[in-house]
């Protein structure tokens, strides 16, 4: 079943989605590409509705591209994120809606921060510090969310158990993190994909990695 | 038979050349000055109010709004002021059509407009008019002082042609030839937003065709950046403010000092 995480860390987004196309019990493919990069510093996982996501995916990425070119410079994170919450938005009012989800990942050169946006395919959007999409969600999260509670017990004194999400993580702990994330997903649900492309976006750009 | 090609925006003199834009920029340089100086924590705006009389009611203009009298120096945007030199009337139409400019792009992008987007915003429709549409062009040009993430403070100048330029400092309205020679003279780089105040107002009391330089005759702006919150602040000054600040620049000409030898 389709899946997509998302991790923030220490100037750095990691996005994973898993490769599989399928159309009812079958799947026709395994290495499809869910994760596009819209922009150097921005990435967008998207899954859904197949069909729905590559001609919305494709959308958001000209019109990304267009404003670039238009304004010499990229749109900011979280103005990216606005402009496609808002075009979910207004596709759900209208006649065909897409029916798309989203985890947007960047690296904001203004104030030199990773940026993690969660958006759903009813124009829900929130930024977070670590999301997912999908039934993968159901597991991943409450492992990330272990962190985080223990984060803010602590509050302020950086300790945190670097095996979950910490938003202060090196590059190395959040691959790991993201692969205790993926080991979970396949012993526990019952049809786990099998492969997943990782992306990472950070200061220099974005880039593709394997696990 | 000059009057065939200047009854018309569209349409092009034998020379090349499009009188209707020429007459308005015309107009712009008999306009009030609006001068623009940018600094590196700040840009600053001064504007010289041309109209006035005795009889004019400005206890509005004292009390109500986000200071200034309305007439010249013009809140855009939370992240950039506006000054305009020409027609009142024509740039009424163009502020507003600005500040709408700058609302949509936050409800699309929940971002600030970047500064040089609305001058391109407000280039596109100028340009429009030397080309379709109306009977003329909006006699206005605008300075605007702004800031956002991209590119930090930046001024702006746009023409009726529907040209924009940044600049460090600049000058338009009456006298702007006077006023930017000065400026080209006093500039330094990496001026500070206090010697950018005085500058200011220093070339302005020069410039100006009045005698006394007072709140009556002057309107006054600075864009800084909120010491705590990092966030862009616009402050426009009221007349109370500008007399305060003019005194302790040393400027203020007493106007009844300078009757008095006259008596």
């Amino acid at each position: 079943m389709e899946t997509s995480f998302a991790i923030t860390g220490k100037g750095y987004v990691i996005v994973a989605a898993d490769t599989t196309a399928a159309r009812s019990i079958v799947k026709m493919k395994t290495d499809e590409d869910k994760i596009k990069a819209l922009g150097p510093h921005l990435l967008m996982a998207y899954s859904g509705e197949p069909g729905d996501t590559v001609q919305f995916a494709e959308y958001v990425e000209r019109n990304i591209r267009l404003y670039q070119i238009r304004h010499h410079y990229s749109l900011r994170p979280s103005a990216a994120a606005s402009w496609v919450r808002r075009s979910l938005a207004e596709s759900l009012r209208s006649r065909h809606p897409y029916s798309v989800n989203l985890l947007l990942g960047g690296y904001d050169e203004a104030s030199d921060e990773p940026k993690l946006y969660w958006i759903d395919y009813l124009g829900t959007m929130t930024e977070v510090p670590f999301g997912a999409h999908g039934y993968g969600s159901y597991f991943a999260l409450s492992l990330l969310d272990r962190c985080v509670k223990k984060y803010l017990v602590i509050s302020g004194a950086l300790i945190c158990h670097s095996r979950y999400h910490n938003p202060d993580a090196t590059l190395e702990e959040g691959i790991e993190t993201l692969k205790r994330c993926i080991d979970e997903v396949a012993k526990r649900l019952i049809v786990s994909p099998s492969k997943y492309k990782v992306k990472i976006v950070d200061k220099d750009g974005v880039r593709e990695i394997e696990l | 038979m000059a009057r065939r090609y200047d009854s018309r925006t569209t349409i092009f003199s034998p020379e090349g050349r499009l009188y209707q834009i020429e007459y308005a920029m015309e107009a712009i340089s008999h306009a009030g000055t609006v001068l623009g100086v940018l600094a590196k924590d700040g840009v600053v705006l001064a504007a010289e109010k041309k109209v006035t009389g005795k009889l004019l009611d400005l206890a509005g203009a004292k009390e109500g709004g986000y200071g200034g009298s309305g007439e010249k120096i013009f809140l855009l945007n939370s992240n950039v002021i506006g000054g305009v030199a020409g027609l009142t009337a024509d740039a009424n139409s163009l502020i507003n059509y600005a500040r709408t400019a700058a609302q949509k792009h936050l409800l699309t992008y929940n971002d600030d407009i970047p500064v040089e987007v609305l001058a391109q915003r407000l280039c596109d429709m100028k340009q429009g008019y030397t080309q379709f549409g109306g009977l003329r062009p909006f006699g206005v040009s605008l300075l605007y002082a702004g800031y956002d993430p991209h590119y930090q403070f930046q001024l702006y100048h746009s023409d009726p042609s529907g040209n924009y330029s940044g600049w460090k400092a600049t000058c338009i309205g009456a006298n702007n030839g006077t006023a930017q020679s000065l400026l080209k003279q006093e500039y330094k780089d990496d001026i500070e937003i206090k010697d950018a105040i005085s500058l200011v107002l220093r070339v302005m009391s020069k410039t100006m065709d009045s005698t006394t330089l007072g709140s009556e005759k002057l309107e006054f702006a600075v864009l800084t950046l909120d010491p705590e919150t990092k966030a862009p602040k616009a402050k426009i000054y009221r007349p109370a403010e500008i007399d305060a600040l003019l005194q302790s620049e040393g400027l203020k000409k007493d106007e009844d000092a300078e009757m008095k030898p006259a008596q």
